[in-house]
């Protein structure tokens, strides 16, 4: 079932996939969410903030986001990037914008709405006498939220953000549909000239697998440490 | 923005000869809804299975489900598609792989089978959790009324391990839904592929991503109505979420 096969295309093209696409896709993995978590961490500030309007454009943002399938929102950002920087920049035409912008600000966007369901869920956890001990204490929201809840509320929620992180880097792979070069674009990129689609995709399949197995490992070696310190 | 809106394009022929373009866009609303009801029974049927021997006090069992659901949570869906698709065939036999290949709309059969076996790494963890929140008097009463462990879950167990878990399935329910886009990638032409489609031929990307949007929200306002629907009609008196 082997013998024609030929895994010695995996060696050959191990600098490009990891060195170009594997980097792209860590790359793109860390700064969505990063760019998410703040973004999601305002969006739940909005939701949980009491101004009615604040609080349903946050969760209208939310609601839409989570229902529309992560293909659709990324086509709709690759077309609609380069007209958002026209307008934010005043050009007389669409802008030229990279993949990997058009990529991440798709990505930031994105998970920005899953990230503040896990931030407000957080939020929500710390015990009313928190923010009441902090107001006693003469802080204003701003410093309340920033020095005492904030903080505790991302401990406490650390081992779901990490986990949806794992989710988030299964799902660049699908910058694909773009034909960006990330990690299973170059995999493909390198099959498809070789017409060698079996050996490459097992590998990509492994890579994905070990990083991802190791990974939600060490969140659950984390979630027990930080459950014994609570 | 300097972007000519054309609003009249959906009642245009479409460049297939059959049709508008709103009718493209409708035959690739029932291809998503089509291909996620298959997925969704294949989720639905492995899910179950696996969340209970997740369940059970055998240690080989729950390897078993531990393995399962690692394997399929693991990999992106986009790769998992691509071994289905084009890496399965050739490992197979030559007849079967050949077989395999002639299957007529392959790429709806891999998109359903595909997408339902990774949901049903979910459903099955949705489940195992659902089983393991509920008291252990429950399951030492069917035993006690002298059940065996299959009818112990048959009647007692599951009945009400669904009941409890209907909501998270529910959001399980419109992922799949979500999820059969990736297909678009083995060359499967539902909604967002015929919204890609459409956008090709007629240049107006925003009135075609426009309207799949619209329709992918109707989708999920419609499932969520049901499952509200469903979960109030399935709700046991005096039990978590009955009255």
């Amino acid at each position: 079932m082997f013998d024609n096969l030929d895994f010695d295309v995996i060696r050959r093209s191990l600098p490009y996939l990891f060195l170009d696409g594997m980097s792209f896709t860590l790359m793109l993995t860390g700064l969505s969410a990063l760019g998410g978590l703040v973004f999601g961490t305002l969006i739940a500030l909005m939701r949980l903030s009491g101004y009615k309007l604040l609080g349903s454009i946050a969760g209208l943002y939310v609601d839409f986001m989570r229902s529309l399938p992560l293909v659709l929102v990324i086509f709709w950002f690759y077309f609609l990037v380069p007209y958002i920087g026209q307008w934010l920049t005043g050009a007389s035409r669409p802008i030229r914008v990279g993949a990997f912008t058009s990529s991440l600000v798709t990505f930031i966007m994105f998970e920005a709405a899953y990230f503040s369901e896990i931030m407000r869920a957080g939020i929500q956890s710390i015990s009313k006498g928190q923010p009441a001990a902090a107001s006693a204490l003469g802080l204003t929201y701003s410093q309340s939220m920033r020095y005492i809840v904030l903080p505790q509320a991302f401990r406490n929620m650390l081992p779901v953000l990490l986990t949806q992180t794992i989710v988030l880097f299964q799902d660049t792979s699908l910058v694909y549909v773009l034909s960006i070069p990330d990690f299973l674009g170059a995999a493909s990129k390198v099959a498809q000239r070789d017409g060698r689609l079996v050996e490459m995709y097992l590998f990509a399949a492994a890579v994905y697998f070990v990083i991802s197995c190791v990974a939600s490992y060490g969140v659950r070696r984390l979630q027990a440490r930080i459950a014994i310190v609570r | 923005m300097n972007y000519n809106w054309n609003w009249h394009i959906f009642f245009e022929p479409n460049p297939t000869g059959a049709g508008t373009y709103l009718d493209m866009l409708m035959s690739g609303l029932l291809l998503t809804i089509q291909t996620a009801l298959l997925a969704w029974v294949i989720a639905l049927f492995f899910g179950t299975i696996v969340g209970i021997l997740r369940s059970l006090p055998s240690r080989t069992a729950s390897w078993i489900g531990f393995g399962y659901v690692e394997f399929f949570r693991n990999m992106p869906l986009l790769v998992q598609l691509f071994l289905w698709f084009f890496v399965l065939p050739e490992l197979l036999p030559r007849g079967a792989g050949l077989w395999l290949k002639q299957i007529p709309n392959a790429p709806f059969w891999t998109a359903a089978i595909g997408v339902g076996l990774f949901m049903s790494a979910r459903v099955a963890v949705q489940l195992a959790a659902g089983i393991a929140s509920l008291p252990r008097g429950q399951k030492n009463a069917a035993t006690a009324l002298g059940l065996t462990t299959a009818q112990g879950y048959r009647y007692v167990l599951l009945p009400i391990a669904f009941r409890i878990i209907l909501p998270p399935l529910t959001s399980e329910f419109l992922n799949t839904i979500k999820n059969t886009s990736v297909a678009i990638t083995i060359g499967l032409i539902e909604l967002t592929g015929q919204a890609r489609a459409m956008q090709e031929f007629s240049f107006q990307v925003f009135e075609a991503f426009t309207a799949a949007t619209v329709m992918y929200l109707a989708i999920n306002i419609v499932v969520v109505t049901g499952m509200r629907f469903l979960e109030r009609s399935l709700a046991i008196p005096g039990y978590i979420t009955g009255k």
